[in-house]
């Protein structure tokens, strides 16, 4: 323009471009304003190159601008453009001199449509969370075996056959399909009708009420399962009090429905998995209880039979219970009448040395008796202990554990009461014969027969002693008379007193000794001074 | 014979869904087999473990698959049910 302000008159001095000159003038123009920029519009014919090059428009309602991705960038755009698609593209203008044109180098391009969908999803999904509709305490237990399932789907398509055939393979149950449009603006109300419809229906009515809803649809974009994200959609399946199964899109897709549902399926078969369990399998698993069932009740009954079999083993026979008993009692039995007897045999002794009395006797036979009599009473309470546990344990085994004691305690009874009376005779005439050989013995030891003896041999010997003392030689010394003793000799001769050295004269007032003198003459000599001092 | 599961009557078994019945008979086999139950109980847990997997056997059973499609009135309520062929 400043050339042709210059030369405004002519312009024939204005310099001449060259197209080519021009066309690059322009493209660093071009190239310096708009090196970086994003573009939003609407894609509208797309060409793939057979050299990889991506070439398509980017339009508006007024305008078009020509865009291209070269081979190696075309590969790693964000979002591969698809002809109406809302997109944002980033890149460069620059031109393209041949056909002049100029047009835009796309780095990348991101769907401009999604991004504002996801963000509308998102405030709904914080709207719907925090009125509670997704709260985990809202959620149904899906029912074990549900008998009627409810399947909310499009009529058509892979989507119904898949759930059918699964459903088939596991338990196949009564199945009531509520046709829906799964796209488009009739989607969501004709879902959110299909949920209400079913709950609608009346328990044991004409058209049976599922006792589980699945609601399904296949995989496609986020436009395509916008209808599950509606409002009312969403509203409804939480409202739901049928249990429901949401499977709606491929497993990365998450739709509001999915959140308020009780639960959720990554694809149609999966819910179909969820709904039943695999009828073959719980047939198995019954007939294992089954089989379970005997076994556990064999092995209690087993269990007892060997329980009973060690008791009863271990249980011991009446007669072993009471036979150790019974023998000792056959022993003191036997010992009893010789003990007795050998009781009598001292008690006679000990009578005899006139030391005790009967009354041993009778209590060593009292004694006897009282200790059979409680060896007896001993014996029956401990049979009847032994019976009575008997009796507990084993009723079979009691009555024969009775009837063994009653049977051994009679005879045992009847023996006693058979001895008792002859050892009460033995007894009796044991003492009998002792009284009678005491009483001898002691009547002939009377006190007063002893002193009656004494008195009389007294008398005699007062008697004696008198008579002595009459005949004693003292009176006759008193007479004049005199003994002549020769140490404690008495000499009556003279010719005694004749050979003795030294005579003793007793007078009746004393002694006197006395020499003879010289040696005595024949007998003559000696006896007259012998005579004479005799006389 | 405490057990309430256990004294309940043959005729309640019809109420009893598949997986309470199931449940029960597991509880009872278990029972069973831990062997502490006095004999008399033992059969009595025995006769009601036959008659729950009866009760659970006649539920498999009863597998039938029927698929019918809700026919929809003007007004969008279902009017009746027709036979349902996905093709």
């Amino acid at each position: 323009m400043t050339l042709l302000d210059d030369e405004p008159q002519t312009g024939a001095n204005v310099p001449e471009w060259r197209v080519s000159d021009l066309a690059q003038a322009i493209r660093r123009t071009l190239e310096g304003g708009f090196s970086f920029v994003r573009v939003r519009g609407e894609v509208g014919r797309v060409t793939r190159a057979s050299s990889g090059h991506l070439y398509f428009d980017l339009k508006d309602a007024n305008a078009v601008l020509s865009a291209v991705s070269w081979k190696g960038q075309a590969a790693r755009l964000t979002a591969r453009p698809e002809e109406g698609q809302e997109v944002v593209a980033i890149g460069r203008l620059t031109t393209f001199p041949p056909q002049s044109r100029y047009q835009m180098v796309v780095e990348d391009v991101i769907p401009a449509g999604a991004g504002a969908l996801m963000a509308q999803l998102e405030a709904r999904r914080r709207k719907l969370a925090a009125e509670g509709l997704f709260d985990v305490a809202r959620k149904r237990p899906i029912p074990f075996l549900p008998r009627v399932i409810g399947v909310v789907t499009s009529p058509q398509g892979a989507v119904i056959r898949d759930i059918l055939h699964r459903l088939r393979d596991r338990f196949p149950r009564e199945v009531l399909v509520w046709p829906v449009a799964v796209q488009g603006t009739t989607c969501a109300p004709e879902v959110a009708a299909a949920v209400r419809g079913f709950n609608a229906l009346a328990p044991g009515g004409r058209i049976p009420r599922p006792d589980l809803i699945i609601v399904a649809r296949g995989g496609g974009s986020i436009e395509d399962l916008w209808g599950f994200n509606d409002e009312a959609v969403v509203r409804a399946v939480a409202e739901s009090a049928i249990p429901v199964i949401s499977a709606v899109g491929h497993e990365t897709d998450t739709t509001l429905i999915d959140h308020a549902a009780d639960l959720r399926a990554p694809t149609p078969t999966a819910a179909a998995e969820l709904a039943v369990p695999v009828r073959a399998e719980l047939a198995e698993r019954i007939a294992g209880h089954g089989g379970r069932l005997h076994r556990g009740l064999r092995l209690a009954l087993r269990q007892r039979q060997q329980r009973l079999g060690d008791l009863g083993r271990a249980l011991p026979r009446g007669e072993a219970i009471l036979g150790a008993a019974g023998q000792r009692l056959d022993l003191l039995a036997q010992r009893l009448p010789a003990a007795l007897r050998r009781a009598v045999a001292k008690g006679r002794v000990r009578l005899g040395e006139a030391r005790v009395g009967p009354a041993i006797l009778r209590r060593a036979l009292h004694d006897g008796r009282r200790r059979l009599e409680e060896a007896d009473r001993a014996l029956q309470p401990a049979a009847e202990r032994n019976g009575a546990d008997a009796a507990r344990r084993l009723a079979v085994l009691s009555g024969r554990f009775d009837l063994a004691a009653g049977r051994w305690t009679v005879g045992r009874t009847e023996r006693l009461a058979a001895l008792a009376p002859r050892l009460g005779i033995a007894a009796r005439r044991q003492i009998a014969l002792s009284r009678t050989s005491f009483g001898r013995v002691g009547n002939s030891l009377m006190p007063g027969l002893v002193r009656t003896l004494l008195e009389r041999r007294a008398a005699r010997l007062d008697a004696l002693a008198r008579l002595n003392e009459t005949l004693s030689h003292r009176a006759t010394l008193a007479r004049g008379f005199a003994l002549v003793r020769s140490g404690d000799r008495v000499v009556t001769s003279a010719a005694t007193a004749a050979r003795e050295s030294l005579l003793e004269i007793e007078f009746a007032d004393g002694r006197l000794s006395v020499v003879p003198r010289g040696q005595a003459p024949r007998r003559r000599e000696a006896t007259s001074p012998g005579q004479g001092s005799l006389l | 014979m405490t057990d309430r599961s256990t004294t309940s009557p043959a005729s309640d078994l019809e109420s009893l869904s598949f997986e309470e019945a199931l449940t029960e008979l597991e509880s009872v086999v278990t029972r069973l087999e831990r062997g502490d139950v006095a004999l008399e109980e033992s059969i009595a847990l025995y006769e009601r473990g036959a008659r729950l997997r009866a009760h659970c056997q006649k539920k498999l059973d009863e597998a039938e698959e029927r698929v019918n499609r809700i026919t929809l009135g003007e007004g969008g309520e279902p009017k009746g049910t027709v036979p349902f062929d996905a093709g």
